[in-house]
């Protein structure tokens, strides 16, 4: 049976997700509290599987968290913490517990992190786990062994429609949607005609395609993402834009100019859906999605 | 040409390996290390004087041609006396030299490096690590360029997407390889090799540890 998630995709909709972070510990308070503020606004929730390389409450656990609290959850599973046997397992204990979507990531590298002496798997990538996922969807594994019970999965994967360069990114693409992907969640996007020249391209693919938007809250942090961020380019336009928002208000400026991104791509039909990643700022998604007049 | 890529250890790591003998024999590389500049006379002469002034006795030293080659032992046999009064050879070598000299000579060894990879000089001076004997060779689907080593992650479909202006996310001083393959394959108007898909890979080619024996004629 198609994930609740898997139908707002089929249905035409302009399909909303966001995404949850799990915690530094065991106090799923504010986790909770997130899922319940979003869980009736949004198609799905994204989990994260530690972010950045930072040792977190799992994602399958934050993804049960957010099962069992009535929201459509999607399980983020990077190749970097598990070889082919755990990936394998995780993914027969989330289907087992009504956890259907799941986006395969590679990883960031575990430098990146808080525990940076740890070994980085990598025994698959992104591309690879998505064959895994349909090859279990068929009833195998992946050593061609019969399973025991259903698996069943709604399978998405990403893309940074603004790297440089971009041809290797598309064939990376590319091999993804051959290997599965139902849907790609994009890096953040900010510039639309570059976006618009992205999903030119990219409608040819039998995908559905949710534009990530990153939430700004500060002229700062948009420059810090320019430098450190693969892939990421706010414009300057949008950086003076932020830096003109008077003192204690930038992020009413950023829920303004991310609101003013949603509604030009839902009102433009320039792709299928849109991503919101508030990072750190969860609570202020409904008034994104207020501004952008989704709710 | 490939050389051993060494990287002495911090000088507190090297004491507290040496904690508690008192009287050391230091051993030189007249190859990788001597070239590298990590364990050749001049390095040795260093450590020596080094040791000295944190209370070591130094009994002697010297630095053999080729440390991991089988006569290290009878080139080492000279110094037998001073080796012997000595309660550990620090090697100056690659771990091979270490593992090569501790094995003939049945004393203590202390390595003073941490060996890095096996580099292949690409340009004065410069090495980089192209080949990790993985036992499954990938590079003729790549344009001969090896992404199981030169990718940070091993990555044999294409780059992740942490790969920013042709570098590495975890260091933009190191290319992204999947850059240099896309380049080489465009060259070479193949990049039809790159779009394929590949399966996960048998990370087991030669289980490790690594053995071969030349078969008997």
């Amino acid at each position: 049976m198609p994930s609740a998630f898997k139908k707002a995709l089929d249905s035409g909709k302009f399909v909303v997700t966001s995404e949850v972070a799990p915690s530094k510990g065991t106090n799923l308070e504010k986790m909770a509290h997130h899922v319940e503020l979003l869980k009736d606004k949004v198609d799905a929730m994204n989990v994260t599987d530690h972010q950045s390389s930072v040792m977190r409450f799992p994602s399958l656990g934050g993804a049960l968290l957010v099962k069992e609290n009535g929201g459509e959850p999607i399980l983020q599973m990077t190749c970097r913490d598990r070889n082919r046997l755990a990936l394998q397992s995780d993914l027969m204990m989330a289907s087992s517990r009504g956890i259907n979507n799941v986006l395969c990531l590679t990883g960031d590298s575990v430098m990146l992190g808080d525990h940076k002496a740890a070994k980085g798997v990598f025994d698959l990538d992104s591309s690879q786990l998505l064959a895994a996922v349909r090859t279990m969807k068929g009833g195998k594994d992946m050593a061609g062994n019969d399973l025991d019970g259903d698996v069943n999965f709604c399978a998405g994967a990403i893309v940074t429609p603004e790297a440089n360069p971009i041809e290797p990114q598309l064939i990376k693409f590319e091999k993804k949607i051959e290997s599965g992907a139902e849907f790609i969640q994009t890096q953040a996007v900010y510039e639309m005609d570059n976006f618009k020249r992205f999903m030119d391209y990219a409608r040819q693919f039998d995908v559905k395609i949710l534009a990530g938007i990153i939430l700004l809250t500060s002229a700062g942090m948009a420059r810090f993402m320019n430098k450190n961020v693969a892939g990421v380019m706010v414009p300057q336009r949008l950086i003076d834009e932020m830096a003109s928002a008077p003192k204690g208000g930038a992020l009413k400026k950023g829920i303004e100019i991310t609101g003013r991104m949603i509604a030009q791509i839902k009102e433009e039909g320039i792709c299928d859906g849109v991503h919101i990643m508030a990072i750190g700022k969860e609570e202020v998604v409904p008034d994104i999605m207020s501004a952008a007049g989704l709710i | 040409m490939i050389r051993s890529i060494t990287r002495q250890k911090p000088m507190n790591e090297i004491e507290h390996l040496l904690d508690g003998m008192d009287r050391i024999f230091i051993i030189g590389c007249g190859t990788c290390t001597t070239m590298t500049r990590t364990g050749g006379a001049e390095q040795v002469a260093a450590m020596s004087e080094d040791l000295s002034s944190r209370g070591k006795v130094i009994t002697g030293t010297t630095v053999v041609p080729v440390a991991c080659d089988n006569l290290t032992a009878d080139i080492l046999s000279e110094y037998g006396s001073r080796m012997n009064q000595a309660d550990a050879l620090l090697v100056m070598s690659c771990a091979y030299g270490v593992q090569t000299i501790g094995s003939q000579l049945g004393q203590m060894v202390v390595p003073a490096q941490n060996t890095l990879f096996i580099g292949k000089e690409n340009a004065a001076g410069q090495f980089n690590e192209s080949c990790t004997q993985c036992g499954t060779c990938v590079i003729g689907e790549t344009g001969g360029i090896c992404p199981v080593t030169a990718c940070h992650k091993g990555l044999v479909n294409g780059p992740c997407g942490g790969t920013n202006n042709g570098k590495c996310e975890i260091d933009s001083n190191k290319d992204c390889v999947w850059t240099l393959i896309y380049n080489r394959l465009k060259e070479l108007g193949r990049l039809d090799v790159m779009r394929t898909y590949k399966k996960p890979r048998n990370h087991l080619g030669e289980p490790s540890p690594g053995k071969f024996d030349i078969p008997a004629d």
